[in-house]
């Protein structure tokens, strides 16, 4: 097993790919945290405390949940503004949870309004200038998600949650596989039952 | 992600009935055929569902590629055609792949060489095509003989490259390299070489799986990059050239973009070793002499080592099946018992050789051959003579009769 472990940056100017420093993807049933593989009934207790955590908790839907290409695209769309909502009703005064899509993959030049989306290939724009402390990608094409992810753990501090549909990301600090309409709620659920015992950090983090 | 439901257990126009991959490889009964290495690729793809193969011929792939193509008049393949030119078909490959088609190719030595420009792109694109390399030689002056030096350009392109030794590596490992290269956490292009001639040309048993089976389609909305769908968004994703501009933000999702590459040939050890039952196959590890080979220098290597046991040698063997994935701790820890590892290999410049150097302790232990190339044939008599003399053993001059 592999010393190497998946942390809250600024890691380095170029980080290595996870996969690269013996990171393996959990199997079904599993997900992943920090590195380490682990229960998914732990991943949902430690993803909805760090959610809880933040000052600017985060869920950047991506192209595969934006649209509505088929009917369990529509559904996870809809349990993910679930989510968000859950979120908004668990979070204390001071904390400001957000919702930025990242519609698509180009890159948007000369200058992205990180206001209104997160991009692949500079997400760190979007989440410096939100002071974004802890954010979930899903919907977000496998590729185009590690790109995401190990940008952000090279120049930010946030941490970074996958929700994957299919085998998860090592380059996340934390990651699900196999999301489904119900992983989502689940998640929902257990933000609801973590509200008021978890206490929002005391300052920004450096991200 | 995508709506797909299970085709396991229905038929596809031919009438094969779409099986699960591990019980149609593991379970399915095998009957003995007593074909050649072109004959069993035509076999293989008659069971893989390809959507679509693209066709050149170069000598030794000719007859697979020729044998594919009545695959294609007997209604196996969705589309068949032949490229103007390798660096046409492997471009060709690309656009059939991006618009989420299985693809099939195969080429060889200058075609390889030819064509090389797009093996980075594939895996850059996360393009799972399978593309067979019948290694031939590819310098001047032209030769079309066996030579394996073609695969050490192949290392670098983010490509998985696995190297058969047998027909039945390859009848297994062209359907199993499917299920591999196509996880969407691998994804990527999968080159599957044999020794030109050696593997295609003659003939061997195989067992093959029943010709009424086959592997489910392959599923391109699984894929980690948006498929070329105009139906369906998201689409468009496409449009603009990804990162030209020349900023630090685009050189650092470059770099990353490279990363993610290599990272995807790591996450392919999991599925390998699932698939092929381990990266490397060993025999006698506690010997203190071991061969490491790959291709049909492990059959001569075999062989060597059974002429060495009938002179009281004990020697092991190291079968190297996936050259990318890399098999780094399998070696390490299959050759830690080994005072002398000998490596011959079918090429001039011994790249396996040099692999291994770069992979164990105590490095030294490592003799780089004995090297043929060119054409020429390894008789097993020289991995014995070349161990003899390292360990300081009488043996006799193969080079001729002497004066």
């Amino acid at each position: 097993m592999s010393d190497y472990r998946v942390l809250p940056g600024p890691e380095h100017f170029l980080p290595p790919a996870a996969a690269s420093m013996g990171i393996r993807l959990p199997n079904p049933g599993e997900a992943h945290i920090n590195g380490v593989i682990a229960l998914e009934e732990k991943a949902y207790e430690e993803a909805a405390r760090q959610f809880l955590m933040a000052k600017v908790p985060t869920i950047f839907p991506g192209p595969l949940v934006l649209w509505a290409w088929n009917e369990k695209a529509a559904k996870k769309a809809t349990a993910i503004r679930h989510l968000f909502n859950t979120l908004k009703e668990c979070v204390q005064p001071g904390q400001k949870p957000m919702l930025i899509p990242m519609p698509d993959y180009r890159p948007k030049y000369p200058k992205i309004n990180p206001e209104v989306e997160i991009n692949p290939n500079h997400p760190n724009l979007t989440i410096w200038h939100n002071k974004i402390d802890c954010c979930m990608f899903v919907g977000v094409h496998c590729h185009q998600a590690n790109l995401s992810l190990k940008i952000i753990r090279g120049g930010t501090s946030c941490y970074t949650i996958a929700m994957c549909a299919q085998a998860g990301h090592e380059d996340a600090m934390l990651s699900f596989r196999d999301a489904s309409v119900e992983k989502i709620m689940r998640l929902a659920e257990t933000i609801k039952r973590l509200k008021g015992t978890v206490q929002p950090r005391s300052n920004y983090s450096k991200n | 992600m995508a709506e797909t439901k299970s085709v396991i257990g229905t038929q596809n126009k031919k009438g094969q009935t779409f099986t699960d991959p591990w019980k149609l490889m593991h379970e399915a009964p095998r009957t003995p055929s007593f074909y050649t290495g072109s004959e069993v690729i035509k076999e293989a793809v008659r069971r893989a569902s390809c959507d679509v193969m693209i066709a050149y011929p170069i000598t030794p792939q000719s007859e697979a590629a020729a044998l594919i193509g009545e695959l294609f008049a007997e209604g196996y393949i969705g589309d068949y055609f032949r490229g103007e030119s390798e660096f046409a078909v492997m471009s060709q490959c690309a656009g059939a792949a991006f618009g989420g088609a299985r693809v099939f190719t195969t080429t060889a030595g200058p075609g390889t060489m030819r064509a090389m420009e797009n093996f980075p792109m594939w895996s850059g694109a996360r393009l799972p095509i399978q593309m067979i390399v019948t290694c031939r030689g590819i310098n001047s002056p032209l030769s079309i003989q066996p030579d394996t030096l073609e695969i050490a350009y192949l290392l670098n392109t983010g490509m998985l490259v696995w190297h058969a030794e047998t027909a039945q590596d390859f009848f297994d490992w062209i359907l199993k390299g499917y299920m591999v290269s196509e996880e969407p956490d691998v994804h990527l292009p999968l080159a599957l070489c044999c020794d030109g001639f050696f593997v295609t040309h003659t003939k061997d048993v195989v067992n093959l799986t029943p010709a009424d089976m086959c592997l489910p389609p392959y599923d391109p909305y699984r894929s980690p990059v948006p498929c070329m769908d105009m139906e369906c968004p998201p689409v468009r994703m496409m449009r603009d050239p990804f990162v030209m501009k020349s900023n630090y933000i685009s050189y650092a999702t470059h770099a990353s973009w490279q990363q993610e590459i290599w990272a995807a040939v790591e996450r392919s050890r999991k599925h390998s070793i699932h698939w092929l039952n381990g990266l490397i196959d060993t025999e006698n590890t506690d010997a203190e002499i071991m061969i490491v080979a790959s291709g049909t220098a492990v059959s001569q290597g075999r062989e060597a080592i059974r002429l060495l046991e009938d002179e009281g040698v004990r020697c092991g063997l190291i079968k190297v099946k996936t050259l990318r994935p890399w098999p780094e701790e399998e070696i390490r820890e299959a050759t830690k018992n080994a005072k002398h590892i000998f490596v011959p290999e079918f090429n001039v410049t011994g790249w396996l050789a040099k692999e291994i150097k770069a992979t164990i302790p105590n490095h030294e232990r490592v003799h780089a051959g004995p090297h043929v190339c060119g054409g020429m044939t390894m008789p097993p008599e020289i991995i014995v003579s070349e161990i003899k003399t390292a360990l300081g053993m009488k043996t006799f001059s193969l080079a001729g009769r002497g004066s």
